[in-house]
């Protein structure tokens, strides 16, 4: 075997309350590509902080070129060669190819001055682009590129340091199937030349075709390692699931009714060339399932109203509605709670009373003029019966904690009469009492005969909360799940956009 | 009344109190009247910026609107003898267009409110001094319009008209903005625009008619400005008054980021301006020292202001840490009882 370029032995890594690694050791030889694959919340970021420099893990040793460390720092990884190609990509659009790939380390002209010398950088980044065979020049701004583009930006960036180790965080998830392609040419290219590479992906495909061997994570462990001929997209999918689920399920007390909303050949502006069709009836609670980046928040802002529905129709109770604000949907009694509760949900400043008001005012007013008491009245109420913790109603929400703010995110729609409910990963960032709180009111809003749809990466949540699930891939639904089908693997093979039989997948 | 209205309140009087033991005149009946007609006259445009400034934006154009609309206006009563009541309507309606305008190309055109309202400033005066080619306008013998002049030059019992106005403007002002649906509206999208759309509140009308009151109130203030000069020199006319009312509304606790402020502080922030100003004249501090007084007191205001303000928010998230804590274990103790 190679020789060892990296190892890490014995990561444990716990927050408050949380294990987020718990004794995980790997290890990478030189020019090789490990996949590093898990679901949502396995692990791998937190892993990839800490080799980083950007966390400090709680025990274990980082061992670079036989040297052990008890921790890194952002210039130590830098120094060592570990160069990160990031989800989000980090560049300065303003900026062109050229200062962009030397930024914070500008070669200079001589002088009082130190002006930067920009001939020289553009000469320097020439040959790495020429490397990686990219079709734009170091004078091109960074504005103008794609994604793709400009992960070869990353790229170039990570080569000027002479990285020996590039870490790729999902680099795909925005790719077109050529570029990612071209992607993993590239990474080829680069493990010909004894550069190593991390490639995590939820996309098992690009696994086989470009990993070495692969780590599954899972809740923080290390649960199996897998060697290039071992490699299967069945096998990869029974390490990443596997656990216990706990129990979350309070069954329906009412049969779903007829009617609801149905969402017929869709097409949301993250996926022009998709069309979505989903349906979720009055009294059940629909998960929707799918990788992060699938469309589904952007299908929930389309049917509230928020980016334009560019085809297809929303249908509520068999007739079709035109939403083209929030206001049309709050009209029909189509409710969001947003992902970002803090920037779409909240005025932080408002009192509790008046966030509670916000999208209500108006029946709690005469000639225009608020009527505070009535206003007073329906917060008390609404904060009694969702329990939340804070004084009073005149508490500023800035100072409540998260399960308290997304309970008055809750009480907004709840004083009102919501038909349609679309909660977009609800319980994010709640604590474990709130959110089994959270769990018990969508399933009373469902016995009144509320249509929820429940928009979660929680695995446990999804399978355990729901009573269908709809899972997206790439911008449309890729399948329906009835409860005596419920299973991460099935999730997951249709969030990675395989049949639901295995026999078909055989690739 | 906030508290940071009270804190301005309190500096007002003890600034009047010190400059009137230093000199007596400051406190005379002539120079309080005076001082009373200029809050007026400066007042009714301060609130509509301080409604612009609330939204999040600015509104640079008012003192050159001031200056179209006013050539305007003594044209409409001098040239076209058109009666009076009927050329004010006009001016009003002609300062509510311009917001209007200004309000579409921010709210549907999504430009940046600073630059359209500085065109605005430059396109607005630019006509005044075309139409007159720059020449003064200004009543004739017998031309005034006796009626309007007398009103808005008048006083009852003493008080001038202006400042009467200006406290029944404010108080219809304060009800708009502190108890109808329409001020919560413009203080949720001044705080957290996206929040307020998320929550069905018509964002960009709420916007708009900000801009639309900020244009009607200056075309209030030109006809008020009018007869106060009795005449209108298109290249002076109304110069930084944009600035004067910026300066009220930020020294009555608006904040330039949106969302913050009272009507009671920016008629407050208008009154210590004036004070100011008079109090450069009264003791005999050189003229040309105006300014620089005033961006002092603006400056140290805010400073003072804002130190406070983050002494009372680290205050307010200890309180709301403890809360949490103490509930935590309130939890625990009932989980282990």
């Amino acid at each position: 075997m190679a020789e060892t370029l990296l190892e890490l032995s014995g990561i444990t890594k716990t927050y408050p309350g949380v294990t987020a690694l718990d004794n995980v050791s790997i290890r990478l030889a030189r020019g090789e590509v490990l996949g590093l694959i898990g679901e949502n919340g396995a692990g791998k970021s937190t892993l990839m902080k800490i080799l980083g420099g950007v966390t400090e893990p709680s025990e274990g040793i980082i061992r670079i070129d036989g040297q052990d460390h008890a921790s890194l720092t952002v210039a130590a990884a830098t120094r060592a060669g570990i160069a990160f190609v990031h989800q989000e990509l980090n560049l300065f659009e303003n900026l062109d190819v050229a200062a962009n790939v030397f930024i914070g380390r500008e070669k200079r002209l001589g002088g009082p001055l130190k002006l930067v010398d920009n001939a020289a950088l553009r000469a320097a980044v020439a040959p790495l682009l020429a490397r990686l065979g990219a079709d734009f020049t170091p004078e091109t701004l960074v504005e103008n590129l794609s994604i793709a583009q400009r992960q070869m930006v990353e790229i170039a960036k990570a080569l000027s340091i002479d990285a020996r180790v590039i870490i790729m965080d999902e680099p795909t998830s925005s790719l077109t199937l050529t570029e990612t392609e071209r992607l993993l040419q590239v990474i080829a290219d680069l493990r010909a030349h004894g550069i190593s590479v991390i490639y995590i992906t939820h996309r098992l495909g690009e696994i086989m075709t470009c990993a070495d061997r692969v780590v599954v994570l899972r809740d923080g462990h290390t649960v199996g390692e897998l060697a290039r001929d071992e490699l299967s997209h069945g096998t990869m999918i029974r390490l990443m699931i596997g656990r216990d689920l706990k129990s979350l399920y309070l069954p329906p007390n009412q049969p779903a009714r007829p009617g609801g909303c149905d969402i017929r050949d869709v097409v949301t502006t993250a996926f022009p060339d998709r069309k979505i069709n989903l349906s979720v009836r009055h009294g059940e609670i629909l998960g929707l399932a799918g990788l992060v980046g699938a469309g589904r928040t952007s299908l929930a802002r389309t049917v509230f109203g928020i980016d334009r529905l560019l085809g297809g129709e929303i249908r509520l109770d068999n007739e079709p509605v035109r939403v083209d604000t929030p206001r049309d949907a709050i009209r029909q009694g189509i409710y969001l709670i947003p992902e970002d509760r803090k920037k779409s949900g909240l005025v932080l400043e408002f009192p509790i009373r008046e966030n509670i008001s916000l999208a209500s005012l108006l029946t709690q007013a005469r000639l225009w003029l608020v009527n505070r008491a009535a206003e007073g009245r329906i917060a008390r109420q609404q904060a009694a019966s969702l329990s939340i913790k804070a004084p009073n109603v005149d508490t500023q929400v800035v100072t409540l904690s998260g399960g308290n703010q997304q309970k008055v995110v809750l009480a907004k729609w709840l004083s009102m009469q919501p038909r349609v409910m679309i909660f977009d990963e609800p319980t994010r960032g709640i604590d474990v009492g709130a959110k089994s709180e959270i769990y018990a009111l969508m399933r009373n809003l469902a016995d009144e005969g509320v249509a929820i749809v429940m928009i979660s990466s929680d695995m446990e949540e999804v399978i355990g909360v729901s009573d269908r699930v709809a899972v997206m891939h790439e911008g449309h639904v890729s399948g329906v799940l009835e409860r005596d089908q419920f299973s991460e693997y099935n999730v997951l093979r249709l969030a990675i956009g395989q049949a639901l039989e295995p026999s078909g997948a055989a690739a | 009344m906030m508290k940071k209205d009270l804190g301005l309140f309190v500096l007002l009087i003890v600034v009047s109190a010190i400059t009137g033991a230093i000199n007596p005149a400051f406190l005379s009946g002539v120079n309080l009247l005076n001082m009373a007609n200029l809050i007026g006259l400066f007042g009714v445009f301060a609130l509509g910026e301080g409604m612009v400034i609330i939204t999040g934006g600015i509104d640079l154009s008012i003192g050159s609107m001031l200056a179209l609309l006013g050539v305007v206006f003594i044209d409409l009563l001098t040239q076209y003898e058109i009666y009076w009541p009927l050329a004010l309507l006009m001016v009003i309606a002609g300062g509510l267009l311009l917001g209007a305008l200004q309000a579409f190309l921010v709210t549907k055109l999504k430009m940046q409110p600073f630059i359209v309202t500085l065109c605005g400033l430059l396109i607005y005066r630019g006509a005044a001094r075309y139409y007159t080619t720059d020449s003064t306008r200004g009543f004739g013998y017998g031309d005034e319009a006796d009626t309007i002049s007398n009103i808005a030059s008048g006083h009852i019992m003493g008080v001038p008209n202006t400042f009467i106005f200006l406290i029944v403007l404010a108080a219809i002002m304060a009800v708009v903005l502190h108890r109808s649906v329409y001020g919560r509206w413009l203080y949720a999208v001044g705080k957290n625009e996206e929040a307020a759309r998320f929550s069905g509140i018509p964002t960009g009308v709420v916007i708009a008619v900000a801009y639309i009151i900020s244009g009607a109130l200056a075309g209030i203030s030109t006809v008020m400005f009018v007869f106060y000069t009795n005449s209108v020199s298109p290249s002076s006319f109304g110069n930084f008054y944009e600035l004067y009312a910026i300066a009220a509304a930020v020294l009555g606790g608006c904040s330039l980021r949106g969302g913050e402020g009272s009507i009671v502080g920016i008629v407050l922030g208008t009154a210590l301006l004036q004070v100011l100003q008079n109090l450069v004249n009264i003791l005999g501090i050189p003229n040309s020292l105006n300014f620089a007084v005033m961006g002092t007191v603006i400056l140290l205001g805010v400073l003072v202001d804002q130190q406070l303000q983050a002494r009372r928010r680290l205050a307010a998230a200890t309180a709301g840490a403890a809360r949490a804590s103490a509930a935590a274990a309130a939890v625990r103790s009932g989980q282990s009882a």
